[in-house]
């Protein structure tokens, strides 16, 4: 179990690509309805970390996991686990934006089938709810069968995000979710963040430290596989407690 | 001459050659068609087309002759359907296993396999028909003669299955990886995942390979020619001989006047093939640029 507010919770997790070694004992406390972001420098095992919560990196051919994950109270890494329903409560939206070839409908009303949540007759009310919490219901509204792919990339991450809210996870996991968007689109992103946090707890990883000062309540810095620091956003930007994080927000590598 | 124009004249030329090989390949099927209409459009001096399409009788040495190419039709039809029928499902679950499932050695086992059948040369694949496959389904269903329109569909089936399989399998493994894991990162399992996603999104590709197969089977001429049995009749049933179009000329191509009505009713007969299968290749073109769009 974890402490109460507390989302994600890895207690010296390692985790391993054949014999290298991605991430080393790291010990982390993700707060419920809070933006966290991840950063340091590329190679760092951030996304790495991301795909531990949602264990997509068992997709990956020799990737071997230690230590505990704890979401929402529950080890996701004990024998038995249900990956289906892991994924149903942590949704992912990817650095660049992957709608199905499918049609606007077709993408949100996915996981209500898949993980049939909702007899048909409600698909409407909840695709209609989910576009709405993304601000994409007044521009889509008359092209709901129009093929996602004509959209916007801007739009088409919006669509990326509002197709895993009616699965009603617990947590959103976000890998660099506007490294493919202007910087306008990516104001538009963070914003919707900021609301979203009202009722997700939401865990971004990013190369923008900017962003991460803009959109997150709390920051981990990372390098080389280790959590150096983890801290308030606010604090890890102007007191860093370490000389790498440091080195690293004031730029002096990266 | 200087080297920067030698070098100019040297493009100059490869240019020019690369175009004329282009107009070449253009020009030869044009020609080819021509030479189809010239020779066929004659028969119809004397026939008109509706009773060549819809005559129910093909008797083409009898006096006065008559060449009608209804029951050529139907039986290229009969085992054209035949064959789609056992080699769609098959080659397109072959082709999603190769893509999805397979495990690297035996995907590469699996893909050398296809191209194995794709190499096997009509004539040793209707041989074998005839004397394995036809003798099993006279004896199966105990009719008079295993050379039927089922013998040619079964037969015909392995032609096609090479050509639907591996170009299914390249439009499924195009897919991009990242709806696959979109899919799966929303708890959708392995089976939705190919199912409703990846095959989806590989559906105009798919639906080329299996115009391709069956533009392969309408064009078959040898090994349909061993099975079928070759009876110009009008077909009841899949267990019964029928002669196909490609059977038709083939066979008789050598036993007619050169310039004869025969010879141009033969000629008539390429043309309604060549139509046929320009629309069955135009459709799976169709398809596969939307695909690549």
């Amino acid at each position: 179990m974890s402490a109460p507010g507390v989302a994600i919770e890895t207690r010296g997790l390692d985790l391993f690509y054949g014999d290298f070694q991605a991430l080393t004992r790291v010990e982390l406390q993700v707060p419920e309805r809070e933006v966290t972001a991840l950063i340091g420098p590329s190679g760092c095992g951030k996304s790495t970390l991301l795909r531990v919560f949602n264990r997509m990196n068992d997709l990956i051919e020799g990737a071997r996991v230690g230590g505990t994950v704890l979401v929402g109270g529950e080890d996701i890494y004990a024998p038995g686990a249900d990956l289906l329903r892991l994924r149903e409560r942590v949704g992912m939206v990817f650095q660049r934006p992957n709608p199905f070839p499918l049609s606007v409908y077709e993408n949100i009303a996915f996981g209500l089938s898949v993980h049939r949540l909702a007899p048909r007759r409600e698909h409407d009310m909840i695709v209609e709810q989910a576009l709405r919490d993304v601000l994409l219901w007044d521009d889509l509204k008359d092209r709901l069968q129009r093929s996602a792919l004509a959209l916007s990339l801007e739009q088409q991450q919006r669509l990326c995000i509002a197709r895993v809210l009616p699965l009603k996870p617990r947590v959103l996991l976000m890998d660099e979710p506007c490294s493919a968007l202007d910087p306008i689109a990516t104001l538009h992103i963070e914003e919707l963040m900021r609301q979203l946090k009202r009722d997700y707890t939401i865990v971004i990883v990013t190369h923008n430290m900017q962003q991460a000062a803009r959109a997150s309540d709390r920051t981990g810095f990372m390098y080389l596989g280790k959590l150096v620091e983890f801290g308030e956003t606010a604090r890890i930007f102007t007191h860093p407690r370490q000389e790498l994080t440091e080195n690293y927000i004031r730029g002096r590598f990266g | 001459m200087n080297p920067a124009r030698l070098r100019k004249l040297k493009e100059w030329l490869i240019e020019r050659a690369i175009l004329l090989s282009g107009v070449f390949s253009v020009v030869f099927v044009v020609l080819i068609f021509l030479f189809l209409l010239r020779e066929g459009l004659s028969l119809f001096r004397g026939e008109s087309v509706l009773d060549f399409l819809f005559g129910k009788s093909w008797y083409p040495i009898s006096e006065p002759p008559r060449f009608g190419i209804l029951p050529l039709i139907l039986g290229s039809l009969l085992v054209t359907l035949g064959a789609a029928a056992i080699s769609v499902p098959i080659g397109l679950a072959a082709a999603l296993f190769i893509a999805e499932i397979a495990p690297g050695r035996l995907k590469e086992g699996l893909k050398a396999g296809i191209e194995l059948l794709a190499a096997i040369p009509s004539v040793v694949i209707g041989f074998i028909g005839m004397i394995t496959l036809g003798p099993f389904i006279k004896k199966l269903f105990a009719v008079p003669t295993g050379l039927t329109a089922l013998t040619g569909s079964v037969t015909l089936a392995f032609m096609a299955m090479p050509t639907i399989v591996s170009i299914a399998e390249d439009a499924i493994t195009a897919v991009p990886r990242q709806y696959r894991e979109a899919a799966i990162a929303m708890g959708a399992t392995k089976w939705q995942t190919t199912w409703r996603i990846v095959a989806r999104a590989a559906r105009p590709g798919m639906v080329a390979a299996v115009m391709l197969g069956i533009g392969r089977v309408i064009g078959e001429t040898m090994a349909v020619m061993m099975v079928t049995g070759n009876a110009a009749v009008i077909p009841s049933g899949m267990l019964q001989p029928v002669r196909t179009l490609t059977a038709t000329i083939a066979a008789e191509m050598g036993e007619s006047v050169q310039g004869g009505s025969h010879y141009a009713a033969l000629f008539a007969i390429g043309i309604v093939l060549f139509v046929i299968t320009f629309l069955i290749n135009g459709v799976a073109d169709l398809y596969l640029h939307r695909s690549r769009k």
